[in-house]
């Protein structure tokens, strides 16, 4: 072979001694944290704000927004909406993102604080005595990991379930169900089929992956535990897991999957008008508490009652317990005026009055004892329920972890395939999940 | 002889010098043949490397180095948030083969390259035989064909899913009128890979005006000969039109692989759209694959790995070995092409 010509050689070796040096030299920048201002100083400055929602609630957190800004004037907040949590992330890595940050859920909680993209929020809340004691145990839980509290929490989303009242005097049903056996029987005694034995209104649609239905939200009704204290998986050693898939499979097996699937796909949008539940083809739904709002927004003429989640029969006095996930607000590492950032996250997350005025205009649930009691929030009977299950005690929600949301994922991916019919021994199966999780748990950073 | 000739003169004659030694007493160097061949030879390199210096210090900066960073990464361990994380050697290498979610989005991927490329090289090939044979009004046709490639990509899936949507869209409607039940489509994990190549032949009209163009260069004379020797359409096509075209369906073949190598937002699009469920607040990344992770590309399973999950050394892993499967599968493809492409010359 004749050898390369030596220009090319040379301009090879070149390139490639480049790339070295180049990789050598890019070491990510340290992010030193600013050291706090002393008790009583007067923050000021520009800060910007980024959180997911849009429309109709993205319009209520600017109204709070403008109360904080009359009441602080020497602070003024740029808000970007529709940011979720993959731009914020992204652009906090990049070593930019806002001052403060609004994320959708608690499943970044664990990156976050691991990594210290949000700042440690604990010398303020210490500067400044904030009162956590105002706030539910589960919601100061899933605010911090490992000991580090980088967010606080903003307002919460408790799941429970949505009944058409109508339907259920029609079948003779006095109540919403209770325990899982009751929603089983509820739900055959509500189901309606076509002539031609397709599904036309299904009491309850048990597959995972229909709108909220997942096993994260399930996993409640059964006291299901994800991780263990050593934050393995605990899938496959916790009976509550087994418990849940098998009564939900014998669900699905009566309607009979195909069908359900195909049920399923006629479906309109979860945040539409023609969401299933809204036109009439659920008789009993999970969902959260923004429902209310969503079914008043579009108009919606279904009759309808909520209830928490029916828990499992020999869990009886954990009735009215449920499925919280909280949305979470923090201070970037990168942030320029983190006093200001900080200022603004405190109005938000215990000032009562602001959170009662964002929990009635989104329709989500206040994160502290003083706003769920404030005669201020909304007297509605549904939302009420949802105040209910929020403050319960044996309410809990999924816990933060540094490989996100590789557990929930993972999960997800097994039980699509356990409702399909395609893993022949479930005991076996969530075992080998849990060796899969531990697996990705272990590469996480 | 003349006068001045030294040779001529007694005493004077001139010492006959070998090349490449200085005379006794001469302060001036004669280059000799080699070193005037040395001297060419390094200014001709030293043109040639700088004509190609700009494209040089473009594939530096933009191949080698994001490779070389990628491959350093690949070895760590760590999240976008904590970059560079810790050494983590051939760990991300070694779960990389246990995870059976690669093993399902390797598939996936595979399953495309072997049904949407051939597919799509086809479509592209037929609708541009099609159109070249139109005589009048051939621009409006070739217009209306072509159309559908310039719809953006995300407005056409989303299109596309609606118009498949099970029970309620326009191309069940139509199925049940005559009986049929038509399939779920992209909600079934047996029809929703079809579905994605059923888009992909929608918008060909890239591929269908490369294929209009080779198939208008064929020589006619060649059509003619065959004709004379008694060939039909079919052997008219594959002994003239085929062999003239090859390259231009090898080069189809190899971009068409190398995207679908990399095929991401038809994926993901079509998943979210489908499963119908909110993506407000996480990002879609929560509906890839869908459903039952028929759909999950190995492209899609590395933006999971790397953005949602957290895994960004494992992630860096993942494209590695993508890189070199690419590699690999265009060095195989070059490799057979001389014999599918010799005809042509």
């Amino acid at each position: 072979m004749k050898p390369h010509p030596r220009p090319t050689r040379l301009a090879g070796a070149a390139a490639i001694a480049m790339a070295l040096l180049a990789i050598a030299a890019c070491t990510p920048s340290s992010h030193p944290t600013k050291p706090i201002a002393s008790p009583g100083s007067q923050a000021s400055g520009d800060i910007t704000f980024w959180h997911f929602f849009t429309d109709r609630e993205s319009a209520a957190i600017q109204g709070v927004v403008s109360d904080f800004e009359a009441s602080h004037p020497k602070i003024h907040v740029t808000v970007k909406d529709g940011q979720d949590d993959e731009k914020m992330t992204q652009a906090i890595a990049a070593g930019g993102g806002p001052d403060v940050g609004l994320s959708f859920s608690t499943d970044i909680v664990g990156k976050f604080c691991q990594s210290g993209a949000w700042q440690d929020l604990t010398p303020y809340i210490k500067r400044d005595k904030i009162n956590l004691s105002d706030i539910p145990t589960p919601v100061l839980n899933y605010t911090q990991y490992n000991g580090k509290r980088c967010t606080m929490p903003f307002l919460n989303d408790a799941y429970g379930i949505y009944y058409n009242k109508t339907m259920f005097a029609a079948a003779g049903i006095a109540a919403p169900p209770k325990t899982l056996d009751e929603l089983a029987a509820d739900a055959k005694a509500l189901t309606k089929f076509n002539p031609d034995g397709s599904i036309k209104v299904a009491g309850w649609d048990p597959l995972f992956g229909q709108y909220e239905n997942s096993a994260s939200h399930f996993a409640p009704m059964v006291g299901a535990k994800w991780l263990t204290d050593d934050g393995k998986s605990a899938i496959g050693t916790d009976p509550a897991w087994q418990q849940l898939l098998t009564w939900q499979k014998q669900l699905v097996d009566w309607y009979g999957y195909a069908k359900l699937t195909k049920f399923e796909a006629s479906f309109g949008d979860e945040f539409s008008a023609q969401n299933a539940f809204e036109a009439g083809k659920l008789a009993i739904n999970m969902d959260g508490e923004w429902r209310i709002a969503s079914i008043q927004a579009d108009e919606s003429k279904v009759d309808y009652g909520v209830a928490p989640m029916p828990v499992s029969a020999d869990r009886a006095s954990a009735y009215g317990s449920g499925y919280i996930t909280g949305n979470v607000i923090g201070i970037s590492r990168g942030s320029k005026n983190p006093e200001a950032a900080w200022e603004f996250i405190k109005y938000l997350t215990t000032n009562t009055d602001a959170m009662v005025k964002l929990a009635n205009g989104i329709k989500n649930v206040p994160t502290t004892f003083s706003a769920l009691k404030s005669p201020n929030l909304s007297a509605d009977p549904n939302f009420k329920v949802f105040l209910q299950i929020s403050s319960n005690p044996a309410t809990s929600t999924t816990p933060p972890s540094g490989a996100g949301t590789t557990y929930q994922d993972d999960m997800g991916a097994f039980v699509d395939k356990w409702q399909a019919g395609k893993v022949p021994n479930l005991a076996a199966g969530l075992t080998q999940l849990d060796t899969q999780i531990n697996q990705a748990l272990a590469i996480a950073g | 002889m003349s006068a001045t000739d030294a040779s001529a003169r007694p005493g004077l004659a001139r010492p006959r010098r070998r090349p490449g030694v200085t005379a006794p007493g001469s302060s001036t160097v004669t280059p000799g043949p080699a070193a005037s061949r040395r001297r060419r030879t390094r200014r001709h390199y030293l043109t040639v490397t700088s004509f190609m210096a700009p494209a040089l210090l473009g594939i530096a900066i933009f191949l080698i180095f994001p490779l070389g960073v990628a491959l350093n990464s690949s070895l760590h361990k760590f999240g976008i948030l904590d970059a560079p994380g810790t050494w983590f050697g051939l760990g991300n290498y070694r779960y990389l083969f246990q995870d059976p979610f690669v093993r399902t989005a390797a598939w996936n991927t595979l399953w495309f390259v072997l049904v949407m490329v051939p597919a799509q090289i086809l479509t592209g090939l037929g609708s541009a035989m099609l159109l070249s044979k139109f005589r009048r009004s051939s621009s409006f046709y070739r217009t209306v064909f072509y159309l559908p490639a310039m719809i953006p990509t995300v407005a056409g899936v989303l299109a596309f899913v609606y118009v498949l949507k099970p029970g309620v869209g326009p191309v069940d409607t139509l199925l049940s009128k005559f009986g049929i039940d038509g399939p779920l489509w992209f909600n079934s994990p047996s029809w929703s890979k079809p579905s994605l190549v059923l888009l992909s032949m929608w918008g060909i009209g890239n591929t269908m005006v490369i294929f209009l163009a080779a198939l208008l260069d064929v020589p006619l004379s060649l059509y003619e000969a065959a004709s004379i020797d008694g060939a039909n359409a079919w052997q008219r096509f594959r002994n003239v039109t085929l062999p003239t075209i090859a390259p231009v369906v090898l080069f189809i073949s190899i971009t068409g692989i190398i995207a679908t190598l990399s095929f991401f937002t038809e994926a993901a699009v079509a998943a979210a759209a489908a499963s119908g469920q909110a993506t407000v607040g996480g990002g879609a990344s929560g509906s890839f694959g869908y459903p039952q992770e028929s759909t999950l590309t190995y492209p899609l399973y590395l933006y999971q790995a790397g953005f949602p999950q957290n895994l960004l050394g494992y992630a860096n892993a993942l494209a590695i070995v993508l890189f070199l499967v690419t590699l690999a599968v265009i060095a195989v493809l070059l490799r057979r092409s001389r014999a599918f492409t010799e005809g042509a010359s």
